[in-house]
């Protein structure tokens, strides 16, 4: 199924929810306003016509124009098509609906998201730091991030 | 020279330089098994193991590995039970070492001539329980702990099919005292009761091999130290020299069990060829050679297989070779009734 | 006598942990023998890869960090990653660079599969199809070594070409190789693929069904024994993989039930021989041509962004690169499939035994660089 057929399924439920359509990109996507994201997600995995069964990859992005992005790269085994959803949250308050009650795999790419990014997944079960230390301070892939002179008393930059 | 015959002759010294002798045998044979498993393991795997310590084929690799041991800074956990945690290697080494007393190394020597020796065997090689044991609890380390429980538990367990094999061969014979089983299996080597009375003791030596496998924790009943799953089992906090304790008492363990597997079905000292090549001094030769036959198995088996896991271990134990060793016995008390 | 309390022991397995691949933390509650709950804690290797790349000066410069990333498999990282930026730049490459990649890819992958066999026959117990496996191993890094000099960590594939061209005789010796790695496959199988000890040990153990696998983003061999057919190399094809004959192995209920480990270690076995077919044809039909001409001089993509995915030996390995336009990739996020599968682990470990953990860990063939990157 080609990407535009996609967002009009997506668009006839969610047309209130979709921000953007790009179909002509390399990987077409969909922005989503980030509080509809899981609704939308269920839909994708729930509906017949689209079947996005797994969730391929799960990025959290620093646009540096102070809003913070989660880019979801879902497919369809079954169907064999995907899409790119795209969502942007402010960076002073960057909280975006968990999707890990629809697709598993978000469980540790939404940590990832939390540990380096910042985005604050709303109804993650167990969101905790997962590559970094439990005690590190700041969120290393934003854009603005400084490395800190120290850590624990052992000098970071060398 | 009189008063060296005199000492010789005060029986306490008598019995500790008897005591002794068998040392003679097991320290350079640990060694050497030491050296040869890498070399038997190497050349199982495509390699060549150790080849540059004293020259020929790394001939010299334990001795060196040895000297590390005895130099290296002896580490005792903090939180140990420090008395205990010093004292298990030695228990383990004893009980394995105290087995030694009734084994028959030829028809001339046996460290002590009882008449219930191959009881004595089964009885004090329980010992070695304790000591693991005594280390794994005692080095404040749950993996320890862990592999002390499973060794315990399967120690104990295979202990029971194992002396039932070992009690159809009483039967044949009937006596507990290794040097009259070896008697009664003089003679060519079809007299040994591997192969006559076929096939009841054939059976018995089945199981018997399997359990002394387990006895002294080789693969494929490595459980207790399985490297993959609990680090070193219960010596995983030891170092050094009582590190090398362990592992002395874990080969000396290897040679008694076989040194039993020798006695009770192949002959113990005896020549495979009737009286070609036998006495004494043959007798030691033929012994440990087949005692080596032994590790050397025991070897291959470790080499080749994979480990059980702990059920399944106990499975084996109770319901394969336990039905099978008292349907064994069964058998042979029949045989016996029909024979005479 | 009066009631026996029992109660949880917690357990740490790793970091230093013989059967952990690496530095990977299993907070285990045991119960007894039995492992009630799994708490994989990552992050001790650590090494900021998405943020190193956002410090490049050009994208040739990430390669090497690919590298790092699976070091047994670092063909299979440098792939996507070049693919990716490829996709940016929207170039194509010369034919012969596309046939040495995927090669070098599949004899890569039976490198992988090689280790990935071989340690799990040292977490079953079985020392010695570990060295089995290093020596056939070997054979295929010194084909390596001739081609690009490096035995593990290669940096062999660029955006737009390759590093070098294959040394003279490399074609004789990959076939001589596929001659004799052919009836190791056997050996390998009868020492412990069928072996009694073995089957017990590992079939009907972790079984993971299908739709778990999916949910959770298992990819890979381990979804494959799940008894999905899914291959990237097939289902969204890259590179030159649509010209080659070859199948898809999925798990078989002969020996255990689908989804079991002893399907997980068998699909790798399988996957050997399909990636032999693969590099003998691929060698029949490699063209001339130079390799370095398409090497573009300076890359800089237009502003958009691509995620590539891959079929490494673990999984799906995929990029997702942002580029504002500049030398210096915006954002990379890598999707490394060891990283999910291993997210999967405690879904199938619940309830059983430590062993068992053992044998599911080493079925997932994990490799701590990727998971932590």
């Amino acid at each position: 199924m080609q990407a535009s057929e996609i967002h009009e399924i997506v668009g006839a439920q969610f047309g209130d929810a979709i921000l953007e359509f790009k179909g002509d990109a390399v990987d077409p996507f969909i922005v989503l306003t980030a509080q509809r994201i899981l609704d939308v997600a269920l839909f994708l995995r729930g509906d017949e016509r689209l079947q996005f069964g797994s969730l391929m990859c799960l990025s959290g992005a620093d646009y540096n124009d102070g809003t913070l992005g989660v880019v979801y790269h879902v497919d369809s085994m079954s169907l064999g098509h995907k899409i790119v959803l795209k969502v942007r949250v402010p960076k002073d308050n960057p909280h975006v609906p968990s999707v890990e009650s629809v697709w598993k795999t978000a469980n540790w790419h939404e940590r990832e998201a939390y540990d380096l990014i910042g985005v604050v997944f709303d109804g993650h079960p167990d969101l905790r730091r997962i590559l970094l230390p439990d005690d590190w301070e700041g969120h290393p892939l934003r854009k603005d991030y400084k490395v800190p002179e120290f850590y624990n008393g052992m000098k970071v930059p060398y | 020279m009189e008063s060296i015959q005199a000492i010789l002759n005060n029986p306490y010294v008598f019995a500790a330089l008897m005591a002794l002798a068998p040392l003679l045998w097991i320290l350079p044979y640990a060694l050497f098994a030491i050296w040869f498993e890498r070399k038997v393991s190497a050349h199982m795997q495509d390699r060549l193991g150790p080849m540059r310590t004293g020259g020929w084929h790394g001939w010299s690799q334990s001795i060196a590995d040895l000297v590390k041991l005895l130099l290296k800074e002896d580490l005792i956990p903090a939180k140990s039970k420090h008395g205990l945690f010093m004292l298990a290697p030695y228990v383990v080494f004893v009980g394995s070492y105290a087995a030694y007393a009734v084994i028959p190394f030829t028809s001339a020597y046996v460290g002590s001539e009882i008449n219930v020796g191959i009881f004595y065997f089964v009885a004090v090689s329980s010992l070695v329980v304790v000591g693991i044991l005594m280390g794994a609890w005692s080095s404040n380390n749950k993996w320890s702990l862990f592999g002390a429980m499973r060794s315990a538990a399967q120690i104990v367990s295979y202990e029971i099919p194992g002396t039932l094999a070992i009690l159809a061969v009483v039967m044949v014979v009937g006596s507990l005292s290794l040097q009259d089983i070896v008697r009664a299996q003089e003679g060519w080597f079809w007299n040994w009761f591997v192969f006559g009375k076929f096939p009841f003791l054939f059976i018995a030596f089945l199981i018997y091999f399997l359990c002394s496998l387990a006895e002294v924790n080789r693969t494929p009943f490595d459980i207790p130290e399985a490297e993959s799953e609990l680090v070193a089992g219960y010596h995983t906090e030891y170092s050094g020299m009582r590190f090398a304790m362990f592992y002395l008492a874990e080969y000396a363990n290897m040679f008694a069990v076989s040194a039993v597997a020798v006695t009770l079905f192949f002959g113990g000292w005896q020549s495979p060829f009737g009286t070609f090549l036998s006495g004494p001094a043959w007798g030691v030769f033929w012994f440990l050679s087949k005692g080596m036959g032994f590790i050397f198995l025991q070897m291959w088996l470790r080499w080749t297989l994979p480990r059980l896991r702990v059920d399944q271990l106990m499975y084996v134990n109770w319901k394969v070779l336990m039905p099978f060793a008292f349907v064994n016995i069964i058998f042979v008390g029949l045989w016996m009734m029909i024979a005479q | 006598m009066s009631e026996i309390r029992t109660e949880d022991m917690v357990i740490n397995m790793g970091p230093q942990h013989p059967s952990t691949h690496g530095v990977l933390r299993l907070a285990l509650t045991l119960n007894g023998e039995i492992v009630e709950d799994v708490v994989p804690h990552i992050g001790y290797l650590h090494r900021c890869f998405e943020k190193h790349c956002e410090a490049m000066t050009n994208y040739q410069q990430v390669v090497p960090y690919t590298d790092r990333m699976d070091y047994l498999t670092s063909m299979n990282n440098n792939f996507p990653w070049v693919l990716a930026i490829e996709k940016l730049l929207k170039i194509e490459v010369p034919e012969r660079v596309a046939y040495i990649r995927v090669i070098m890819a599949e004899l890569n992958r039976i490198a992988s599969h090689l280790v990935a066999i071989g340690t799990y026959g040292n977490d079953i117990g079985a020392t010695t199809p570990f060295l089995f496996c290093f020596r056939d191993r070997e054979k295929i890094l010194d084909l390596f070594e001739k081609t690009c000099g490096a035995r593990l960590l290669y940096n062999y594939m660029r955006v737009g070409g390759l590093s070098h061209d294959l040394h003279k005789g490399f074609a004789e010796e990959a076939r001589q190789f596929i001659k004799e790695f052919r009836p190791t496959i056997k050996e390998l199988n009868g020492l412990l693929s069928y072996n009694k000890i073995f089957i017990e040990r590992t079939a009907r153990v972790g079984i993971l069904p299908a739709d778990v696998a999916i949910n959770w983003g298992v990819t890979g061999p381990i979804l494959r024994a799940s008894g999905v057919k899914w291959d990237l190399r097939k289902n969204d094809t890259y590179s030159l993989y649509d010209r080659f004959q070859f199948d898809i192995p999925v798990g078989t209920d002969d020996v255990g039930v689908i989804g079991d480990c002893w399907n997980r270690y068998m699909l790798r076995m399988r996957e050997m021989e399909e990636s032999l077919k693969i590099i003998a044809q691929a060698l029949d039909t490699l063209p001339e041509g130079d390799v370095k001409a398409a090497i573009p001089k300076r890359i800089r993509p237009d502003p958009g962004e691509v995620y590539v995915r891959t079929e490494s030996p673990k999984g799906e390995l995929g990029f997702y690169v942002i580029s504002d336009g500049s030398a210096t990739p915006f954002r990379v996020k890598a999707r490394a499939p060891s990283f999910c599968n291993l997210g999967a682990l405690p879904e199938f470990s619940r309830g059983v035994m430590v062993a068992d953990l053992i044998a599911n860990l080493g079925s997932i063939d994990i490799v701590l660089g990727e998971v932590d990157r």
